[in-house]
């Protein structure tokens, strides 16, 4: 069923009686061309341009819960091209030029929204990183602008300008960037890429993985094994538990990252701003609630809740930035399990077993990738070969040295 | 998280720094043949394991020594804490 306003003023006129499932529940096939582990919003994108831009439709995206329940549904939604490094940037605006044409393309209000991504800068040698990296993203085809402390100003007015230790020196201006709705980015691509014969498959975990002469062809899941010409794994925070099963240990460690929510407001926080002197970043729903989080715990974590030494540091940055919303009360906290990489980078690569291919490593800023991450992935799947702006997500970079550290930390995952 | 450090008692984890996977203690031998490989395995590749995990703690805030704590990585229950020299040297020893 197309949605457009005639349909919801018919559906309207009808009570809401005749809508439809948004998509099926099948149970599995013996066999699919592709199948892809992972019902978060990259394994569901990739399937969606699996059949819609490379005509490959005999393909399962298997889900151990519901979809959208990882870090899809968890994340706090800022999507931005603001990348310094050339084997990043082009990526991420090819991501932002999809965002930007989402909607339209997949039938479907994702609620992308271009309100702004504000990046603080508190001192001088801060503003010129800033102003190198503004112009490497207007090389990539991005945009960006400089603003000095006036232009913070007009913008923010609300922002603690003199403070004493961190005063605010200007910031870098990303007017495209923003957030999306992300419930319905998973829904949205979940939708196409059923309505044109994919399967999704929920309440299905994949166990292990069907390997013969040492190249894959299936996975075992829960529900039994299912056969495969290509296997495509997805599973973000999960990424070192699923790829034991085909007996590969990862350069990847897995951290819990915490969000938090206010109880709704009116507008006032205009787009989304992050401090430069401290981890914290903030935006507002459109229902109101202030929409905000900051580093991760730090250590290696599997359970999706934090600790309260970050609740603290958060809100203190918050406090330290923000003074104004000491006032408001906090709704709700909660954490999600994240694909820390050795250089804070990605990848999307075939993996040393023929017919098994990996999309992961997305540390906590994937969201705003979910359309290039499904798209290139699915460029892979189909062709065998890296799609364009997606060359250095290699996975052997760690051996052969090419990593991409935008923030030169070194191998040191909880410091990205 | 409280780690009960094993001379100075319960000890709130905000006073220490993490590092990582206590494997991070067996530094490969710089002049092996295969050293490249050593190095890369060492720095990069992880276990990464859902459950018990064994790992290095930094009391940054304290008496500045390194710990290895082992931990449950889905519960966060810590099931031992050592001191890391001890472990460092019991295993030169046991070679
Ligand atoms: C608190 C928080 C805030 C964040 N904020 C931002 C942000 O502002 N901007 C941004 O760009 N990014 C942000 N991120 C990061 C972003 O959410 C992730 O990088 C991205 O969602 C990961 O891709 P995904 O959607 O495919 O992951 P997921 O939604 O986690 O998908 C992986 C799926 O795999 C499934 N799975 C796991 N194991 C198996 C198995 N064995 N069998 C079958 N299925 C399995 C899981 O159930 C899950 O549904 C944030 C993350 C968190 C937790």
């Amino acid at each position: 069923m197309h949605y457009s306003a005639w349909s919801l003023f018919w559906q309207g006129l009808k009570g809401n009686t005749d809508w439809k499932p948004a998509w099926r529940e099948p149970q599995p096939k013996g066999r699919y061309d592709v199948i892809i582990v992972g019902g978060g919003g990259h394994g569901l994108a990739a399937a969606y341009y699996l059949s819609s831009v490379y005509g490959i439709t005999n393909v399962a995206v298997i889900e151990k819960g519901w979809i959208g329940s990882g870090n899809a549904g968890r994340n706090t939604t800022i999507i931005r091209s603001n990348y310094l490094l050339p084997g990043n940037e082009p990526f991420y605006e090819l991501s932002m030029k999809l965002w930007e044409g989402l909607e339209q393309d997949f039938n479907f209000n994702a609620m992308v929204s271009q309100r702004g991504v504000l990046n603080l800068c508190h001192t001088d040698g801060q503003r010129d990183a800033y102003a190198r990296r503004g112009n490497a993203m207007l090389m990539a085809g991005a945009d960006a602008v400089l603003l000095d402390p006036v232009g913070v100003r007009r913008m923010c007015p609300f922002l603690d300008f003199d403070n004493a230790r961190f005063p605010i020196k200007g910031g870098l201006w990303q007017k495209r960037g923003g957030t999306a709705r992300h419930d319905a980015v998973v829904w949205g691509y979940a939708r196409g890429a059923d309505s044109r014969g994919v399967d999704i498959i929920q309440n299905c975990e994949v166990t292990g993985f069907v390997m013969e002469n040492g190249v894959c062809k299936g996975v075992e899941t829960s529900r039994g094994t299912i056969m495969a010409g290509k296997v495509g794994v997805s599973v973000a925070g999960s990424s070192g538990r699923v790829m034991a099963g085909a007996g590969m240990r990862l350069p990847i460690e897995s951290h819990v990252l915490q969000a938090f929510v206010s109880e709704g407001l009116k507008p006032i926080i205009p787009g989304v701003v992050t401090y430069g002197a401290g981890h914290f970043y903030i935006s507002q729903s459109d229902k109101g609630g202030l929409v905000f989080g900051g580093d991760i715990d730090g250590y290696n974590s599997y359970a999706q809740r934090g600790n309260l030494p970050v609740v603290e540091d958060v809100c203190e940055s918050g406090m330290a930035l923000v003074p104004m919303i000491g006032r408001a009360r906090l709704l709700r906290m909660w954490g999600g399990v994240m694909d820390m990489s050795m250089d804070g980078s990605p990848i999307i690569d075939k993996t040393p077993v023929d017919g098994l291919y990996f999309n992961g490593g997305w540390c906590y800023g994937g969201f705003k990738a979910t359309p290039a991450s499904g798209y290139c992935f699915a460029h892979l799947l189909a062709t065998d070969v890296p799609h364009p702006t997606a060359t250095a997500y290699r996975l052997d970079r760690f051996r052969t040295g090419a990593v991409i550290d935008e923030k030169g930390a070194g191998a040191q995952p909880n410091l990205h | 998280m409280i780690i009960n450090h094993p001379l100075l008692g319960p000890r709130d984890a905000q006073e220490f720094t993490y590092f990582g996977d206590a494997s991070l203690i067996n530094r490969p031998d710089w002049q092996a043949e295969d050293a490249a490989e050593l190095f890369y395995e060492y720095l990069h590749v992880r276990d990464n394991p859902a459950g018990e995990h064994r790992e290095l703690w930094y009391h940054e805030h304290g008496d500045r020594s390194w710990l290895v704590v082992t931990r449950n990585t889905l519960t966060h229950e810590i099931s031992k804490v050592e001191i890391a020299r001890d472990v460092a040297l019991t295993r030169r020893h046991g070679q």
